[in-house]
């Protein structure tokens, strides 16, 4: 590695030079389709296999394989065994909600104000939205047992509360998505202009701004869902019960029945990032266009 | 300042600078300003403005911090709040070193393999088109396992190599292989290792696939016509432009790894193997090595390992952005 440095092949790739022809062969260089496909189904069938235990397990019975369990989960008799699992989701629902609220109420207006008003505290804001991702949950945890007992003392101990503690670990992700559309379309001179033509601050951020930030916002939201749907630690730790909590919980009298949930909400977030690649994928725009300049 | 916007923000700052005569003593005629100059420039309503700002940085300091702040503050303080440094040297205890030492260890396995798996993966894609079907799925899948770890992972690895686990049964019954017969080992520091590269191998897809998009056909091209081979553009062109992307994400897998706890909770509800379970003991006080606030302490030394490895990031991050 130490032997090359990168520096002698630059001088090589003059950046007027383009290659002329543009059909023939990939534009990138890659591995031979071959390889590639069979690294790619292996790892493909490694990472299948404890998705199909899942899978097995829920089918599980006494006597071989069956849809008891399925059948048992969300059938009205045994309603009141999983109680606690729809109360879960409830609360995490809530969560999600209150935190999407913090994301588009609070942070969002906040990234505008500093691309319109302070663009010298851009840095400085990136530094802190992102700082999060480098301060585990746990650590987080354990400076906000003190913190929520004030919480509880004040605002009740209900589960939305927590949902002030995710929208700090949803943070980085949310300010990602809101901040490459905010790159991607220019802000400073829509509002300018919006501006000269007498609108007024807030028919600037509402009739302006946020239609052309939708995508952004919205792939905020879906990632922030995401998220708090699969939070575990500060939940558990501070004694509130959601989604996660109400599994572990579930699992100890009913592992089927937690499984069975698992399968579901893996589904459910595969749909919700199918959904960010379709809204967003705020990154994949401008790149693409970038490599058909240079293809 | 471009040609086109130029006109929209000097009509924006003439009436700025007009009002800002009226409303702000201090107000700075503006001397035919350039689009950069305007903007920075303080504003009438600044202060406003600033207030606007005023929301957020409360937020963050109630909820981030804070409990930084306080986490590391209690373990420098007992159970009453008197300053001491017991839970600090406590660090020292053997038990605790141990269990660093365990994090540590699985924190590197899993990120050396995770990103080498990884990146096969990644250089695989290379090779199909990169609108097609496969392409997205694999985006999509990474995307939702990287988010996987947690109780649901565990549920899926206890079904698969778990003590009545689709593998464990399999290969009993089928080959007469016992892959306890050294003992139970799921619920221990070793069955960590498989859910962790889980979780651990989309992240990469998801943070080394972008580096990819660095390397040019021309530079092969410039290769093959300087009399190299496919191999030499590889070994010393390709490897040496990714290292940096390389070795940036692997950091990135460590930290993941080193502070990702819900699977071990879930996996393993007594043990304390690694310091995100060892912090859990403390905090559910049980006693640890007969301390209070060992909490805050452990959460020091999880801080300063965080900030070794998010420095060493950002430093290759900036190596690697030379290519982008």
């Amino acid at each position: 590695m130490a032997v090359t440095s990168p520096a002698p092949v630059a001088p090589a790739v003059p950046s007027g030079a383009r290659p002329r022809r543009r059909t023939a062969g990939p534009s990138r260089p890659a591995p031979r389709t071959a390889t590639a496909v069979i690294t790619l189904s292996l790892i493909a069938a490694a990472f299948a296999i404890p998705l199909i235990s899942m899978l097995e397990f829920s089918l599980r019975t006494a006597d071989g394989h069956g849809l008891d369990h399925w059948i048992a989960l969300f059938s009205p008799e045994t309603a009141g065994r999983y109680s606690v699992i729809w109360t879960g989701l409830g609360n995490s629902l809530i969560l999600a909600l209150v935190t999407v609220a913090i994301v588009l109420l609070l942070l969002a207006p906040t990234m505008l104000l500093v691309t319109l008003r302070f663009p010298r505290l851009r840095r400085t804001m990136e530094l802190l939205c992102l700082l999060p991702l480098s301060l585990p949950a746990i650590v987080l945890v354990v400076g906000l047992v003190p913190i929520y007992l004030g919480i509880g003392r004040s605002l009740g101990t209900g589960a939305w509360t927590l949902a002030f503690a995710y929208g700090v670990t949803v943070i980085p992700y949310a300010y990602r998505a809101i901040q490459s559309n905010i790159d991607a379309v220019d802000v400073v001179t829509l509002s300018e202009a919006a501006r000269t033509l007498g609108a007024g601050w807030l028919s600037v951020v509402l009739r302006v701004l946020v239609p052309n930030l939708r995508r952004g916002l919205l792939a905020a939201c879906l990632i922030s869902v995401a998220v708090v749907l699969g939070e575990f630690t500060i939940a558990s730790l501070l004694n509130r019960s959601t989604l996660q909590t109400a599994l572990f919980v579930v699992n100890k009298q009913d592992p089927y029945a937690a499984v069975i949930l698992s399968l579901l909400s893996l589904a459910f977030a595969y749909v919700l990032l199918v959904l960010i690649g379709r809204v967003g994928g705020p990154r994949r725009g401008p790149r693409r266009r970038r490599d058909r300049a240079t293809s | 300042m471009r040609p086109g916007p130029a006109p929209l923000a000097d009509a924006v700052t003439s009436t700025a600078g007009r009002r800002g005569a009226e409303g702000t003593p201090s107000g700075v005629p503006s001397p035919a300003p350039t689009g950069r100059h305007a903007r920075t420039r303080p504003r009438p309503g600044a202060l406003r403005a600033a207030a606007g700002l005023a929301p957020f940085a409360v937020y963050l300091l109630i909820f981030l911090a804070a409990p930084t702040v306080i986490a590391v503050a209690t373990g420098f303080t007992t159970a009453d709040g008197t300053p001491t440094m017991a839970n600090i040297t406590a660090l020292a205890d053997p038990v605790i070193i141990a269990t660093f030492t365990n994090s540590l260890w699985l924190s590197a396995l899993t990120a050396v393999l995770g990103a080498l798996i990884g990146a096969a993966v990644c250089l695989s894609l290379l090779a199909l088109p990169e609108d097609g079907a496969v392409r997205r799925s694999v985006d999509a899948a990474s995307g939702v396992l990287a988010q996987f770890g947690g109780v649901m992972l565990a549920f899926a690895f206890i079904a698969t190599i778990g003590i009545q686990g689709l593998i464990t049964v399999g290969l009993r019954d089928g080959f007469g292989i016992d892959i306890f017969a050294d003992g139970t080992w799921i619920y221990e520091l070793p069955g960590l290792i498989l859910p962790y590269l889980y979780f651990q191998v989309p992240l990469m897809v998801i943070t080394f696939m972008p580096a990819l998009g660095a390397l040019r056909q021309t530079w092969v091209e410039a290769v093959l016509t300087l009399g190299g081979t496919t191999g030499v553009f590889w070994r010393r062109v390709a490897l040496p432009v990714l290292a940096p992307s390389f070795l940036a994400s692997t950091l990135l897998l460590f930290a993941n790894a080193f502070s990702s706890y819900a699977t071990a909770a879930a996996l393993s509800s007594q043990g304390s193997a690694i310091v995100p379970l060892q912090i859990r003991a403390a905090l559910t006080s049980e006693t640890v090595l007969g301390r209070e606030n060992l909490a805050g302490a452990l959460a020091l030394g999880m801080l300063a390992v965080m900030a070794v490895v998010m420095s060493l990031y950002a430093l290759m991050q900036r190596r690697a952005s030379r290519w982008q």
